[in-house]
């Protein structure tokens, strides 16, 4: 019995040593808060290393996780990196502070098609992580004449082989760009109309997939797919007979960007973390793990020959002339869902 | 003779789909590419990735100090806990049965947000200790429910006995009462243990900055795939475990040998 005892004590002791190390440090600290598997793991120790600050590192599934826990309080992040439309929405609802550009001496290296964008005009809030453009990825040696068009993903000699997104926003913005109108449309019209084209669309639709799309269209299961360019990238990698293509009717331009939220308590510390990432050695090394393109133009000058002058990634300045970044749909949310669940439901 | 060939079959079509997915989960952790459903070539990779993957191992590791941390804390407040109910009678007994079952029946969203509700209510920074907090609070009715039985198939004069004897009240719970109660009070922590490693919804609405555990680390890679990592890592904890099974086996087999011996 004795033995058991002090084993007992031996366990509790230990486990609370456990939980003391683990907050007993003194350096400072800076919690960050990214995506899922989405920079290269060596970065934050560099910085420690660097800067002398701890990184507290967590991630997120979904701009609109990230919105709950922000919202939700009981958390204070400093460095966060939501898509767009959500920093949009965050700056209306006045959630995040304005960075100190004296602070950030690399924001001069970002390149200038990636300022001064709609969801933040004066650049105040954001400066951009990764971006990227959706398109059209399909397998050169099944299909008969290059595709080039939204209006392809209609043509029934492709039917049962067409992945499209598995989201509202994405596969409605399809439609619209076939329709030629805007992708950000607040018309309930031309929003009705696109739902009309998702439904005459959904026969030749092989499915409607997340992830996944990117194993069935390497392994040769779907010949046709929407997919962002970053996840391009490393489709083609894997197989060589694959071509990823902007549309002419345009596309949707993507940002995922750095911003401080106000429940910071190391402003300074973030403003440093934000000006490391932006360093183009740095930058480079992200991008170079994550596949996506980087807003920094030094940095692509760092990665190898064949990335930096890969159209899927680093399209020509007439693509990116044709393009639109999403907004946030506020009050028609709603209409998005309705029109959604009326397209999936559709036998 | 066809029937028992049938009988097989029937039972290798059951375990093939148990466990084909974990099959596939192996096979793609030696995969060099990180698509699942495309096989490239043998690699080790991800294994080496795993030992510096700092998000993952720290992950790993808070999932474990709170599966351990909650299973020895609510395994002591759900023994004590038990004898209590146990020795009580009439309306109370059955009210406090009847509220220790609510939470087993109640969907753990309501658990995760209640909890959530709480702690906000409180002022609690969220982290750890919240995490840990919570995780204690779904797993004791668990805990309570599994050394229960164990006291009813106690025969009740025993404690008596060990007291008439001499024995003090705690002398009697140590020597008498927790040895009879021993295998339920084991399979409580074992399920406190499991509970706390499998939970996703309540750590996710109940961690704060910094605390990840594995669940929500691997929920976070939805948007770019699952990082092939947590296949090299599920694989090592799968086979962590059929060697800790096959090692009580061994040990359990000992045991009754000896007692027959």
């Amino acid at each position: 019995m004795k033995k058991i005892k002090s084993i007992a004590m031996i366990i509790i002791v230990l486990s609370i040593l456990i939980v003391a190390t683990g907050c007993g440090d003194s350096k400072p600290k800076l919690n960050v808060y990214n995506w899922g598997d989405y920079i290269d793991m060596d970065v934050l120790d560099q910085f420690e290393d660097e800067y002398g600050i701890e990184v507290v590192y967590d991630t997120f599934a979904t701009n609109e996780d990230l919105y709950v826990k922000l919202k939700q309080g009981g958390s204070s992040y400093d460095v966060i990196f939501p898509s767009d439309y959500m920093i949009e929405r965050m700056i209306r609802e006045d959630l995040l502070v304005k960075i100190n550009k004296d602070n950030i001496t690399n924001f001069q290296k970002v390149g200038q098609s990636f300022l001064n964008l709609e969801y933040d005009p004066q650049n105040e809030y954001a400066v951009p992580y990764m971006w990227g453009t959706v398109g059209i990825i399909y397998n050169k040696t099944k299909v008969s004449q290059p595709l080039d068009s939204w209006a392809d993903l209609w043509d029934p000699q492709y039917e049962g082989q067409i992945v499209m997104y598995n989201s509202q926003r994405d596969s409605l913005a399809v439609a619209l760009l076939k329709l030629g109108y805007s992708i950000n449309t607040r018309n309930i019209d031309e929003l009705e109309q696109a739902k009309d084209e998702l439904i005459t669309q959904k026969p030749l639709v092989k499915a409607y997939m997340g992830d996944e799309v990117k194993g069935a269209v390497v392994s040769g299961e779907a010949d046709v797919a929407v997919v962002y360019s970053g996840d391009a990238v490393t489709m083609i990698a894997e197989n060589p007979d694959l071509e990823y293509v902007v549309p002419v009717e345009g596309t949707n331009l993507w940002f995922d960007s750095m911003v401080i939220p106000k429940s910071t308590q190391n402003q300074e510390g973030a403003e440093k973390f934000i000006d490391f990432m932006t360093r183009p050695d740095i930058a480079a090394k992200n991008a170079e793990y994550i596949g996506y393109s980087s807003p920094i133009p030094e940095a692509v000058e760092l990665l190898d020959e064949e990335v930096k002058n890969d159209p899927t990634a680093y399209p020509s300045a007439e693509v990116l002339e044709k393009t639109e970044v999403f907004k946030d749909p506020m009050d028609i949310i709603k209409e998005y869902d309705r029109i959604w669940t009326e397209v999936t439901s559709q036998q | 003779m066809v029937e028992k060939n049938l009988n097989k079959l029937y039972m290798a079509i059951i375990f093939l789909f148990l466990y084909a997915p974990i099959i596939i989960l192996i096979v793609f952790s030696f995969n060099d590419s990180k698509m699942i459903g495309n096989w490239n070539r043998f690699t080790l990779k991800w294994y080496i990735e795993l030992l510096r993957d700092r998000e993952v191992l720290k992950a790993l590791y808070n999932t474990i100090l709170i599966s351990i941390l909650t299973a020895i804390i609510s395994t002591v407040i759900g023994t004590i806990a038990a004898i209590g109910i146990y020795n009580m009678n009439g309306l109370g007994k059955r009210l406090i049965l009847n509220l220790n079952y609510i939470p087993v029946l109640n969907p753990d969203i309501v658990t995760a947000v209640s909890l959530m509700t709480l702690f906000r209510l409180f002022g609690f920074q969220f982290g750890l200790t919240t995490m840990l907090l919570s995780h204690i609070t779904f797993c004791l009715p668990y805990v309570i429910l599994s050394i229960l039985p164990k006291l009813k198939q106690m025969n009740k004069h025993l404690a008596e006995a060990a007291m008439d004897l001499g024995a003090t009240p705690s002398y009697t719970l140590r020597k008498v009462i927790i040895p009879e109660i021993r295998p339920g009070i084991i399979t409580g922590a074992l399920m406190a243990f499991t509970l706390s490693i499998d939970d996703f919804v309540i750590s996710f609405f109940n961690t704060g900055h910094g605390v990840s555990n594995l669940s929500i680390t691997i929920f976070s890679m939805a948007r770019r795939g699952i990082n092939p990592v947590i296949n090299a890592l599920s694989t090592l904890m799968f086979i962590g475990l059929i060697i800790l099974l096959l090692i009580i086996n061994k040990r359990a087999d000992k045991n009754t040998l000896k007692e027959r011996g």
